[in-house]
């Protein structure tokens, strides 16, 4: 692995063998010193064309408590309005001494072209590329299910048999995108549910199933229930919008009181966040004993840890040996 | 530390068996009892791989001898310091193994380190990296099943299974029955791949 | 002679032969019918074919030995890009017609999206004059359909038709006329003089940011899709519009398999529409994208495999009716940047024929002969343009408007060595078949040993 760009890219070893490793970073950070030595000396920046403050300080606080040095680039507006280029930041920022790239882009594929162009030669982490892919919120989501149900046997382990509801805006979701490769990958299995107008001409070729309906998809019993933020603003302007109204969406494709109760208190609320409460979940989905949304954000950090680890704790192209 | 593969090269030489490895580690365990006053305060933290396979067994004895019948995590656990390694960046990335600290903790207590061979020095000094991260102890002792010289730093063992003089061309490959299907220790020709 | 001779930018020449000769004998070169002749050509014309020719060869004229060359009628491009004015770093029109020439063409229409707009008689006779200037191929100077390619109002059409550029080919090539009244009244306008409107059919609505074909591959790599509805819409709508106000109407690049059926449809209800594919489109699909490389940008985009294969049957069967390349130059900093923000388009001059040839003269699975390349990209280009001297047939007192090629021949696509100015093809690395030996235009040699041969003193 020499580049994380896509959930799509891990195979069902390396995936496992990530989670693994978050949950050896997690324990980790129960202690009271949390900082780890292998990425002393190294610097990886936080190249982000897109505002994630979220994102962005889980990926920081995961590169330093791995002893990195850490550059955070903003570079929001002034790449797609033609300023300066995202090949010349690229190659401005390892000419600075980066080892690693971490980047959230609005255009899908920028992370890719970064990593083949031939630009620059360091390890890319994709943190989130327009429509296209989000892999290690995917990767942060699996490690919490796979925590949450399988408990003590966590290790080594995949999600087969899971079944694990996506609901809302596929349409513009990289974490829809991302979420059904990388639960396909680990044996779970996947229905997304969403109004049409929000599910991509060729969803029918991804590798789970399509509803229309929550409530029945929910009644064919889940493990795990993943609501998607909609953008409330922009889905429903007139004249081409994607649905007919906020209120109308939340009585159809919401999380409410009723909806947690058919799940049944075993099922996971998950949520990448930030959530819009009201629209497509209510307070009482986000608040209760079975969400797990900010147990998702904790495990973020451990699992970029990993990732980062995993991507930059060797040298590259070192002969194996024993050790 | 040293992880060998099961098949044993025709140019290798067994130098402890399997009863020789039993008697060192039940003497090991009654110097550590010894030295320390009796088993209380004491936990014994294993190197994975085959150091944390070592360190269960000498706990398991250390527990009998001090006549406790604890079961051994109370006494026993497994240190990963692979993150801690100086050598990272010289070979690809390598799979961390967890690290399990008995429930009491390590602050204020003895911590005695295990491994299958004491080389370099290298790991150990990783190893105390490794475990100030997770409490300070009041002491830290080294127990290793062998030395076989050739230390690259100011450490040495307090408690050793048997001495071996080697050339540093040569290899000492540690067998154990929990990972290997056969306790021994033998001495082969090199192949340039150890630490 | 069909070793590729080395093309370097500063357009200067090796030393031919018939440099500055106006007199050319061709030995024994295969006819588009598949028979052999040879031909003299004398005074910008065919003056013999035959044993007529043949009695030439020891008068001192330069003689070509064209064993195993095919001689088509100059290759017609309906569809330029040659960027001037406003965009000289991307191509020009001398880079671009001098490319053209090696291209195996005698014609090339260029497209009006210049800046300033080809909106005007002053603009369209500029460019006509840079053309003719230049002296590689016959430029024939499109004009915008509506002013500033803005879609509100009509440009002064009848004025660019009776310019010294005469044009017949009005497009807002780039921009779709969306408008239907507007489009009406462009079609109907247009019949005063004989021209065509050349529809660019994308619907802008069903477009908005859109970058690459919608279907399978768009919905995985998370790009923003182009729905073939877009531009299948909008020639439903014109060829009904056409046949309404009796006009001829002239579709540009299509290519989806349903753009295929309607214009079948149209044509089968007797409707006056033309359509034209591009070579890109008989070869690639939406699955090139999957790099994210931007060389593979495109409007209208790749589509998919059962597209590709409906253009390929539909050129066959004379559906559509000519292959025109979409020439698009852009300089690299539009092409070496995000897809999102790149620029659409390919450069195709160079490489127009041999893929035609790939794609429809070498296919199995297709019908498609000499005879056919020269109805499609010479005697059909030049009608729907009313180029009356050009795609004229191989035949004695004819235009001496020829090309050469040697289909047995193959050569890499290098980007660096293609004579655009511009490296944006998207066949780079790839290996084509079909090399243009030798361009004739109007009598003079433009391309000898397949290299351009420029006019004494312009070089
Ligand atoms: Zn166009």
């Amino acid at each position: 692995m020499r580049h994380l760009l896509s959930a799509k890219d891990l195979s069902r070893e390396e995936a496992v063998a990530i989670l693994d490793t978050a949950a050896t970073m997690a324990a980790t950070q129960q202690r009271e010193i949390k900082k780890l030595p292998p990425l002393r000396g190294k610097t990886v920046v936080n190249l982000f064309f897109e505002d994630s403050t979220r994102t962005r300080i889980s990926f920081e606080a995961a590169a330093k408590r791995l002893s990195a040095d850490v550059i955070n680039f903003s570079a929001k507006g002034s790449s797609v309005s033609k300023g300066e280029s995202l090949k010349d930041t690229a190659q401005t920022l390892q000419a600075m001494g980066a080892d690693g790239v971490i980047i959230r882009h609005p255009a899908s594929g920028a992370p890719f072209r970064l990593a083949t162009s031939g630009w620059i030669d360091t390890p890319v982490i994709n943190a989130g590329d327009g429509k296209h892919q989000h892999p290690t919120q995917a990767l942060l989501d699996a490690y919490t299910m796979r925590r949450n149900l399988r408990g003590d046997d966590a290790i080594g382990s995949d999600l087969g048999g899971v079944r694990v509801l996506v609901v809302g805006d596929v349409l513009h979701s990289r974490v829809a995108r991302s979420n059904v490769d990388l639960l396909h990958t680990l044996g779970a299995t996947v229905t997304l549910v969403s109004p049409p107008t929000l599910l991509p001409v060729g969803v029918e070729r991804w590798p789970c199933a399509v509803s229309y309906d929550l409530d029945g998809a929910i009644a064919q019993g889940a493990d795990a229930i993943m609501m998607l933020r909609v953008q409330r603003e922009r889905m429903s302007a007139a004249g081409g919008g994607f649905f007919p109204s906020p209120q109308e969406y939340s009585r159809k494709f919401g999380l409410d009181r009723n909806r947690l109760a058919a799940l049944g208190p075993d099922a996971l609320v998950m949520h990448p966040g930030p959530m819009n409460r009201g629209l497509e979940i209510s307070a009482e989905a986000a608040d209760s004993a079975q969400a797990v949304i900010l147990e998702q954000v904790t495990n973020g950090v451990a699992v970029r840890m990993a990732v980062l680890y995993m991507l930059l704790g060797g040298s590259e192209g070192a002969t194996g040996g024993t050790a | 530390m040293t992880s060998g593969t099961p098949a044993r090269s025709a140019t290798e030489r067994v130098v402890l068996d399997s009863s020789d490895i039993a008697r060192a580690l039940t003497r090991i365990a009654h110097e550590i009892i010894e030295r320390n006053n009796g088993s209380a305060g004491l936990v014994l933290l294993g190197i994975p791989t085959r150091g944390a396979d070592l360190a269960r067994r000498l706990g398991e004895r250390v527990l009998q001898a001090d006549g406790r019948d604890d079961p051994a995590e109370t006494l026993v656990g497994t240190l990963d310091i692979t993150l801690h390694r100086d050598d990272l960046r010289r070979h690809p990335v390598r799979p961390i193994e967890p690290t399990t600290i008995p429930a009491s903790g390590i602050d204020d207590k003895v911590v005695v380190l295990v491994d299958d061979v004491l080389f370099s020095g290298r790991t150990v000094r990783a190893a105390l990296d490794a475990i100030s991260d997770v409490g300070r102890p009041r002491a830290i002792q080294l127990a290793v099943l062998v030395d076989r010289g050739h230390r690259e730093l100011p450490i040495r063992a307090d408690y050793v299974g048997k001495n071996l003089p080697t050339a540093a061309a040569e290899h000492v490959r540690v067998r154990l029955a929990e990972v290997d299907g056969v306790d021994e220790v033998a001495i082969g020709r090199s192949t340039g791949e150890e630490s | 002679m069909s070793a590729p001779a080395s093309k370097d930018r500063s357009g200067a020449s090796v030393a031919a032969p018939a440099r500055g000769t106006s007199e050319y004998l061709i030995l024994g070169a295969t006819l588009p019918d598949g028979s052999t002749t040879d031909l003299l050509l004398r005074d910008g014309v065919i003056a013999a074919t035959g044993a007529e020719a043949t009695s030439a060869r020891d008068s001192g004229v330069s003689t070509i030995d064209a064993t195993g060359l095919v001689v088509l009628p100059g290759l017609v491009d309906l569809h330029t890009h040659l960027r001037e004015p406003g965009r000289e770093d991307a191509e020009t029109v001398w880079s671009g017609t001098r490319a053209a020439a090696l291209g195996g063409f005698t014609c090339v229409h260029a497209m009006a999206n210049t800046q300033p707009v080809a909106d005007t008689a002053g603009v369209v006779e500029q460019v006509w004059r840079l053309g003719r200037d230049a002296g590689w191929v016959d430029v024939r100077p499109v004009g915008a359909v509506t002013v500033g390619l803005g879609g509100e109002r009509l440009a002064e059409l009848g004025a660019m038709a009776d310019s010294a550029a005469t044009v017949r080919v009005f497009s807002d090539d780039g921009v779709c006329v969306d408008d239907p009244v507007l489009m009406r009244r462009a079609l109907e306008y247009v019949k005063a003089f004989d021209g065509v409107i050349a529809q660019h059919a994308q619907e802008p609505r069903l477009t908005s940011g859109a970058v690459m074909n919608e279907g399978v591959v768009s919905a995985e790599l998370g790009l923003t899709g182009w729905p073939a509805v877009a531009e299948e819409s909008i020639i439903a709508r014109d060829v009904l519009l056409a046949e309404h106000v009796g006009s001829r109407v002239h579709i540009c690049h299509l290519s989806t398999a349903g753009s295929v059926d309607i214009v079948r449809w149209a044509k089968a209800r007797g409707i006056q529409v033309t359509a034209e594919v591009t070579p890109h489109h008989l070869l690639l699909t939406d699955e090139a994208v999957r790099g994210y490389d931007p060389q593979f940008k495109v409007n209208p985009p790749l589509r998919t495999a059962q597209d590709v294969l409906a253009v390929r049957q539909g050129l066959a069967d004379g559906t559509i009716d000519i292959v025109a390349t979409d020439h698009a130059p852009h300089p690299s900093e539009d092409k070496d940047c995000e897809f999102d923000v790149a620029a659409f388009g390919m450069t195709g001059l160079e490489t127009a024929l041999s893929v035609v040839i790939e794609s429809m003269v070498l296919a199995d699975d297709v019908e498609f002969g000499w005879e056919d390349v020269a109805r499609t990209m010479s005697s059909a280009p030049a009608a729907i343009g009313r180029v009356h001297d050009q795609g004229r047939p191989v035949a004695v007192g004819e235009p001496a408007h020829l090309t050469l090629v040697d289909p047995g021949s193959r050569w890499p696509v290098v980007p660096r060595e293609l004579l655009t100015a511009s490296d944006n093809t998207p066949f780079a690395g790839r290996e084509l078949p079909g090399r243009v030996v030798a361009t004739f235009y109007g009598g003079r040699a433009t391309v000898l040993d397949a290299t351009p041969i420029p006019i004494e003193g312009l070089a």
